[in-house]
């Protein structure tokens, strides 16, 4: 059986909803970002599955998707760093526990 | 000259505005004003005597106003009886007010009373020059408002203030008759003017019980004004006011206008049928005279005496005028003028000596003040009739009318022609005789008011001359009424007179001089009469009884209603106002406010309850985010 | 066939480590599983043709990502233990959430009609062409991510530095 672009794309439906669940629901923020990866990933292979299968010759959604680790990288270290900074002052990595703005 | 006529009676009106506005700051704080106007007024009028005895009459008239097709003009004119009144009125009302500047002096409102005075003059004055009823009506009115000012003029005393309000009460009574009259004239006619008046008497328009009724309405502004019985109840208590204005106002000129206009319209009384209006004048006279007289006997105040001695010779006047003495009665207007101001100021200089009114707290002053005894003894002597004197003259005239044509009125003024002597001499010998019957030390007065009341007392005993019969009465010839005629001089008249005013004079002395009888004898002796005389015939009490009473009880009756129904009606609409008021307020409170607040109320619950929105944590935002996005794509797939 | 099979193993590769990842209650061991996800998600991109992309994959985020985050997790308390409630009271709004967006992409995928390309075959060596394509058509792209490297390693440093 063929695999087609379908298939990619429910794979990444999937990848995408795992992990907004992950974000939604996780009390540590390093599981938040962990979530936010998943998502990332989901949406990479959407990109490259589409240049695959949409524009064979033209290497746009890899060029897109490139972007995107980068930019998933850049955001990684910045996240975490900031995790690192919060949890030098207030003591805890629970984001249910962050809630100075609140009402 | 008698073009400028009309200056006379401006001159006074001038006089008064200057004073009301500079008052103080004018020469002598205004008398000088004031006596300098009437002293021109005095000149003018002397000028104007010598013409019209010339033989000049004049008039003048302008139009005042046009009532539908009936202009109504105004104007003067000089004639004899004119230029008689206006000398009187001037020459005395001068004299008086020099005199004032004595009497009045010091009083804080000195400059007001010579307004007053002014104001008065002006007043008298105009009511004389006229030429028709309308302007003469002005004048009327004007003396009466002046002579409430003037007898009120010491307004804080309350028997001042309530006797000023009698005097304008009792005398617009008469006013109204007058004015009545005036109306029925008017629309009988069609005009005011004299002459016009006359020509339509003679000619028959104004005739018969209209005549009758004008001239009686007429008479009875004369009642009022020259205090006839049964109006003259205000003249004793004007006795209040300022003695100069005694003199000038309630015994020279005011209270002789009612003559005056007696005189003035003579021919509409004349020409009433069977003379019923002259028969009426003359019995007011009449009985006025005696019963005046009879009052004034038993007056223990001395200007009381005055006032009743003014209002029975007013009726000797009008008695006179009654039995055709035309002449008669206004030769003794004339002379009453002079004797009796110069009996009030000296009077009033007797009462600035002894600072009291009441003849028996005096006596015994014809030493201490000589020349008040002798002008005033002239004046007495004049007012009882005795020849040579100027009140002799007059009225042996009236009673030479009188003994012709009513002989029962002949008898009443003899009779009051012995009271008229007895009271006056009552008062010489209580005043000037015997010994002082105070503590008081009086002194003469000064000069300032001594030698006006000198000058009148050479009028008192020179001016009824004018009316002798050595020289063929010219005063007669001078002012006359052709239709009346007149009576020619009956020596054996002139003789009785002369010897009851004698008698009275006797019997005066004899009771209070001599005191062969005592007077308190002759109060037991006639006891009853004695109170009815003490109590002026209880003219008062009746007027008390039968007018005011009812006037006051209605004017309460009014008030309450004005009170409980008319304020009480106001009263309720502002309630009503005010409840309408606190319903709106409840309507703005809670219904306007309540809107307002109403929406506060809501931002500030929507904002209560979606703060719980912000729940600090970032989760939660995602969450709805998605939750969104899951809509959005369900209403995307749905469309 | 064999693309199929590989296909199959690959999404497990993905799919089970991944739910490991978002429900474990140990972070370190969810930490760990991340990596078999990103691997098998490299293998896709192999199967897709996409070799330069799948070793970038491998060499940044199953190699510097993955450590980055097991840094993390050493320097902070996240391996405390398992007594600690990983997850929050959002779980069912969050499962519905999730569920429910997958189910409706799902619908709007496979109502749509993809324009596939019939013909047309990936550039032989995928590296050259990505480079050339940065290098003209997409060189601002480039140059703007580079300048957001530099910004967020910078950024990096100094938020996490020690205060002093």
């Amino acid at each position: 059986m063929q695999v087609g672009l379908g298939h990619y794309l429910v794979i990444s439906t999937l990848l995408f909803c795992l992990g907004l669940y992950g974000v939604l629901t996780r009390r540590n923020a390093v599981a938040i970002l962990m979530g936010i990866e998943l998502m990332l990933n989901a949406g990479n292979i959407n990109l490259v599955a589409f240049n695959r299968y949409v524009a064979p010759a033209t290497v746009s959604g890899h060029v897109f998707a490139l972007v995107v680790i980068t930019l998933a990288a850049c955001e990684a270290a910045i996240g975490l760093a900031l995790v690192m900074s919060a949890y030098r002052s207030l003591e805890t990595i629970h984001v249910d526990e962050i809630n100075v703005m609140k009402w | 000259m008698a073009q400028y006529a009309w200056i006379i009676p401006v001159l006074p009106f001038i006089a008064f505005w200057l004073i009301v506005f500079f008052g103080r700051r004018l020469p002598g704080e205004g008398a000088y004003v004031a006596i300098g106007a009437m002293l021109i007024d005095a000149m003018l009028s002397v000028g104007l005597l010598v013409q019209a005895l010339g033989g000049a009459h004049y008039q003048a008239n302008f139009v005042w106003a046009v009532l539908g097709n009936r202009p109504l003009e105004l104007g003067y004119q000089i004639d004899p009886l004119t230029a008689v009144m206006l000398n009187v009125v001037t020459v005395v009302g001068s004299l008086i007010f020099i005199y004032s500047v004595g009497y009045m002096h010091g009083d804080p409102r000195y400059p007001r009373y010579f307004a007053y005075m002014s104001l008065f003059a002006a007043s008298m004055l105009t009511l004389v020059l006229a030429n028709n009823l309308l302007l003469l009506y002005v004048g009327w009115e004007g003396v009466g408002l002046c002579s409430y000012l003037l007898i009120g003029f010491w307004f804080e005393r309350p028997a001042a203030a309530r006797a000023s309000l009698k005097a304008f009460v009792t005398t617009r009574v008469g006013d109204l008759f007058m004015f009545i009259g005036i109306l029925l004239i008017f629309f009988t006619i069609g005009t005011l003017q004299f002459d016009e008046v006359f020509e339509a008497v003679e000619g028959g328009r104004l005739a018969g019980p209209t005549l009758t009724l004008a001239a009686l309405l007429l008479f009875g502004g004369a009642v009022g004004k020259s205090a006839q019985v049964p109006l003259h109840v205000w003249l004793p208590d004007a006795m209040e006011g300022p003695t100069p204005v005694s003199a000038l106002i309630h015994a020279a000129t005011m209270v002789a206008a009612g003559v005056y206009l007696v005189a003035r319209t003579y021919l509409l009384f004349f020409a009433s049928p069977d003379h019923t209006a002259l028969t009426v004048v003359a019995y007011v006279g009449g009985i006025t005279a005696l019963m005046a007289a009879t009052i004034g006997i038993v007056q223990d105040d001395i200007k009381r005496v005055m006032a009743y001695s003014t209002i029975s010779q007013l009726g000797y006047m009008m008695m006179g005028l009654g039995v055709l003495g035309y002449t008669a009665g206004v030769f003794h207007l004339m002379t009453h003028a002079f004797f009796k101001a110069l009996l009030f100021l000296a009077a009033g200089s007797v009462i600035h000596a002894m600072h009291t009114n009441s003849m028996k707290e005096m006596g015994g002053l014809a030493k201490v003040m000589p020349w008040t005894y002798r002008t005033m003894l002239v004046g007495s002597l004049a007012l009882a009739g005795v020849p040579p004197f100027a009140g002799f003259w007059s009225k042996d005239e009236i009673l030479l009318e009188a003994f012709h044509h009513n002989p029962a009125l002949f008898v009443l003024g003899l009779i009051g022609a012995f009271i008229t002597a007895f009271y006056i001499f009552r008062m010489i010998f209580l005043t000037f005789g015997g010994h002082l019957r105070s503590a008081a030390h009086p002194h003469e007065s000064p000069g300032v008011m001594t030698v006006p009341l000198v000058i009148l007392a050479v009028f008192s005993a020179f001016i009824g001359l004018v009316g002798a019969p050595w020289w063929d009465n010219p005063f007669h010839h001078f002012v006359e009424f052709e239709a009346a005629g007149g009576a020619a001089f009956d020596v054996g008249l002139a003789l009785v007179s002369t010897a009851v005013a004698l008698a009275g004079i006797f019997a005066a002395a004899a009771v209070y001089y001599w005191k062969w009888i005592s007077s308190a004898s002759l109060r037991t002796a006639f006891g009853p009469l004695y109170t009815l005389l003490v109590h002026k015939y209880y003219w008062d009490e009746l007027y008390a009884r039968a007018i005011v009473r009812p006037t006051v009880w209605t004017a309460r009756q009014l008030r309450t209603f004005d009170v409980y129904v008319i304020d009480g009606f106001v009263n309720a609409v502002g309630i009503v106002f005010v409840w309408l008021a606190r319903l709106y307020r409840l309507f703005d409170l809670y219904v306007v406010d309540g809107a307002v607040n109403l929406l506060g109320w809501i931002a500030k619950t929507t904002g209560g309850v979606l703060r719980y929105m912000q729940t600090g944590r970032p989760q939660n935002y995602l969450l709805v985010i998605a939750l969104g996005v899951i809509i959005l794509v369900i209403g995307g797939i749905l469309r | 066939m064999g693309e199929f099979a590989a296909f199959t193993i690959l999404s497990l590769l993905i799919l089970i480590p991944a739910v490991v990842v978002v429900t474990s209650k140990n972070i370190v061991r969810s930490a760990l599983s991340l990596v078999p996800t990103l691997l098998g998600v490299t293998g896709f991109y192999v199967l897709l043709q996409a070799e330069f992309v799948a070793g970038i994959q491998v060499l940044i985020y199953a190699g510097a990502i993955t450590v980055l985050l097991l840094f993390v997790i050493m320097l902070t308390e996240g391996g405390a233990g398992l007594q600690v409630r990983q997850v929050n009271e959002q779980i069912p709004l969050g499962v519905t959430a999730a569920v429910w967006l997958a189910f409706l992409l799902l619908l709007v995928f496979s109502r749509t009609t993809w324009p596939v390309a019939q013909r047309g075959n990936p550039p032989a060596y995928s590296a050259l062409a990505i480079g050339n394509a940065f290098m003209t058509d997409y060189v601002l792209v480039f140059e703007v991510t580079s300048l957001v490297l530099l910004v967020s390693l910078v950024g990096a440093i100094i938020i996490a530095r020690r205060e002093e």
